[in-house]
């Protein structure tokens, strides 16, 4: 159960985000929809733990994460241009997490190939992958580590139109099928209807 | 355009690759090679060229890290001027840097390998701030956040993420400040002393005092052997391990109290250590027996050091000198370099041909063009040496690269149909290329031009072997003066040092500012 609370974020005299709270229950998978500058990569940085808040909370499970440092806190995510790690092969890139926490395992690498529909990529160069296939290993990547709360900015923004369909529809499969708890962000109705149980919309900010 | 490639294949065949040939002629000889090889003191010699070189290199990579990431990464006020700082002693005369270092450390350290290795280290933080620094400001912030989302703590990510993805940068910058500190003369010369010579000294010592030319040709073409390598191993290297990155990476301010101690910090240090030589080279030419005083300033246009004891170099006329070279030789590389940037931007195979060429004299030591020069200008019809120029000449063989590597990109970049463009809205062919290409080189020519003179300036190793009595370049005037006992010679080092070091900062600074300014 994830819970944030009234969270601030101001850059300079800008204010990016104010007041902002949203609470997702374990499992469930909600859509944040709205035209962008309305501040929702910003939302997902301070849930992640990669922006400190001005103001407000992160609560997981009943416990207050605010203070706790982003790679303490099991929270995945996958970025609006994937963020590879140009350096590492497919595999070395799902297996990053797992490593990173001392528990390498090959298996489970494997398993999340088959699952986001990539079998036998595990040796390719990610520089070498088209845009549909880095979108595939940037999700099992920040699955792998099975993060309590996965994070999506912008996911499939920037893809054409049929591979987008198509990539909504495995999406929404490898999320069900993993029963994690999500926050999809996305500009895109669709999408966010196809994908989430729960769509909370964001209005731009009048003022 | 091969008519206009004539010109510095003629120049770089004639001045580059013909002294070469006549060392490697030299070499050839059987009994030099032996003898030389076996000389007593040639381990000691190698060794310590080696380890310094390595030693040198590693401290020079673990200091330069903090800094070049603070630069790249961050923005604060007086940023411009710390990275000026931090920069611009990589272009300064070597002896200004010997000199530089002279002043600062104390006697006992005068003559060891530290001092040598101390400022071989201030030389070269500029590669690590340069190189490193370039591809850390387009390395992703959020590949970073990417890591510490997958649980990767800030050290991990440093170990995981950021030294493997920089890691190509940090191999050129190694082989760079490798080949540097490898071939290391000026500094190596006025800093390590008789006790510590490296390769590149023990070539001067044997060709310049000895009179042992053979000698001098086997170590010359030994040196080319071992850069050789060094350069073709790290070319392989850095073409393996190239990487792409794409993504958001601007500077930001420093948000949290750490950070802002942390950047503090270490521009404090940054900025105190590559200020610290300058200033106290400047104030020791103000300071003669333990009291202020101009006289090593004053007594600057005269070549008597005490009454009835006479230098034989006169300070302000080596500074006449200089000026001298600095022009000729500028003229010669913007020659040189425009025609040959010309032929390079016409002729796409050939012309990658006469551009690695031309890199050439850059990865040879400045000593071993100074030594082939030496033995093959030396005879009739070609006995050049008593030339004027063959000086500039010289020097313009290592700067024209320089002019070269400015101008190729802006001649690249011109798009192909705007000549056109301006042809259709009136202009004569002859008006279109002058208002199209030729006033778009205007500055990066000048940049070229600027580069040309500091290196012309500053240059060392190769002047040695073809200076003339009277006609004493101001390095080779420091030189001499810093080797000279006495308080009053040593003061008027400095400030000759200081003098070369002003002139040579404003020329680098105003080239930089033309070359940054170029869109």
């Amino acid at each position: 159960m994830l819970d944030v609370r009234d969270v601030t974020v101001t850059f300079g005299e800008r204010t990016v985000l104010h007041e902002a709270s949203l609470h997702v229950d374990t499992g469930e998978v909600v859509a944040l929809l709205g035209p962008s500058g309305v501040g929702k990569s910003t939302f997902l940085r301070v849930i992640a733990g990669l922006l400190v808040p001005d103001q407000g909370q992160v609560w997981l499970d009943g416990t207050d994460i605010s203070a706790v440092a982003p790679h303490r806190r099991h929270i995945g995510l996958m970025f609006q241009d994937e963020q590879l790690f140009p350096h590492l092969d497919v595999a070395a890139n799902i297996g990053f997490g797992l490593r990173m926490q001392r528990r390498s395992d090959p298996a489970r690498v494997d398993e999340l190939l088959a699952l986001v529909g990539l079998q036998g990529f595990g040796g390719r160069r990610v520089t070498n992958l088209s845009g549909g296939e880095a979108k595939r290993v940037a999700l099992a990547r920040a699955l792998a580590p099975s993060p309590a709360v996965l994070l999506l900015d912008e996911p499939l923004t920037g893809l054409d139109r049929e591979l987008h369909d198509r990539l909504v529809a495995d999406l929404a499969e490898v999320l069900r099928a993993t029963r994690t708890t999500t926050v999809l962000v996305t500009h895109d109705h669709d999408e966010a209807a196809a994908i989430a149980g729960r769509v909370v919309t964001w209005q731009a900010d009048p003022s | 355009m091969p008519a206009l490639a004539a010109l510095p294949v003629i120049a770089l065949a004639l001045f580059y690759a013909w002294p070469l040939v006549t060392l490697f002629a030299r070499v050839v000889g059987p009994a030099s090679v032996a003898d030389t090889l076996r000389a007593p003191g040639l381990p000691r010699v190698l060794w310590f060229t080696l380890w310094q070189a390595l030693v040198s290199t590693a401290l020079t990579l673990v200091l330069g890290f903090a800094p070049a990431y603070v630069l790249a990464r961050y923005h604060f006020p007086g940023r411009r001027a710390v990275l000026a700082i931090a920069t611009v002693p990589f272009m300064l005369p070597t002896v200004v840097v010997g000199a530089a270092f002279l002043a600062l450390l104390p006697r006992s350290w005068h003559g060891t390998a530290g001092a040598v290795i101390v400022a071989h280290v201030f030389f070269n933080i500029a590669v690590m701030v340069r190189l490193v620094g370039a591809m850390w400001a387009v390395l992703p912030t959020d590949l970073t956040a990417a890591a510490r989302t997958l649980g990767a703590s800030p050290t991990k990510v440093l170990r995981h993420v950021v030294l493997p993805v920089l890691r190509p940068a940090l191999w050129a910058a190694a082989s760079v400040v490798f080949l540097f500190t490898f071939t290391s003369f000026g500094v190596v010369k006025l800093l390590g002393g008789a006790a510590h010579p490296t390769l590149e000294v023990e070539i001067a010592r044997r060709a310049t005092q000895l009179g042992d030319i053979d000698g001098a040709a086997v170590l010359s073409v030994l040196q080319l052997l071992v850069l050789a390598v060094v350069i073709w191993w790290s070319a392989r290297w850095q073409r393996r391990a190239r990487v792409a990155l794409h993504g958001d990476a601007a500077t930001r301010r420093p948000r949290s109290a750490a950070q802002r101690r942390g950047v503090t910090a270490v521009v404090a240090v940054t900025a105190v250590a590559m200020l610290a030589p300058v200033v106290v080279l400047v104030t020791r030419s103000f300071r003669l027996g333990g009291v202020w005083s101009l006289a090593a300033w004053r007594t600057l246009g005269d070549d008597e050091v005490r009454p009835g004891v006479s230098l034989g170099i006169d300070p302000l006329g080596s500074l006449a000198t200089s000026l001298r070279y600095a022009v000729a030789a500028t003229a010669i590389s913007v020659v040189l370099g425009g025609a040959a940037a010309l032929a390079i931007g016409a002729a796409r195979r050939h012309g990658r041909l006469l551009d690695v060429g031309l890199m050439l004299p850059l990865g040879t030591s400045a000593v071993t063009i100074g030594l082939g020069m030496l033995i093959t200008f030396d005879r009739p019809p070609f006995d050049w040496r008593a030339s004027w120029w063959l000086v500039p000449l010289g020097h313009a063989l290592v700067a024209t690269p320089f002019v070269v590597r400015s101008l190729v990109p802006v001649l690249r970049s011109f798009p192909a149909d705007q000549r056109a463009a301006a042809i259709t809205l009136g202009a004569s062919p002859l008006r279109a290329w002058w208002e199209v290409e030729v006033r778009r080189l205007a500055r990066p020519l000048a940049a070229g031009a600027g580069f040309a003179a500091a290196i012309s300036l500053g240059e060392f190793g190769a002047t040695t072997f073809l200076t003339r009595a009277g006609t004493e370049s101001m390095p080779i005037a420091i030189d001499r003066l810093l080797g000279r006992a006495g308080e009053v010679p040593r003061a008027q080092g400095f400030a000759m040092a200081t003098v070369l070091m002003v002139v040579t900062a404003v020329i680098i600074m105003a080239t930089e500012a033309v070359h940054a300014r170029r869109s």
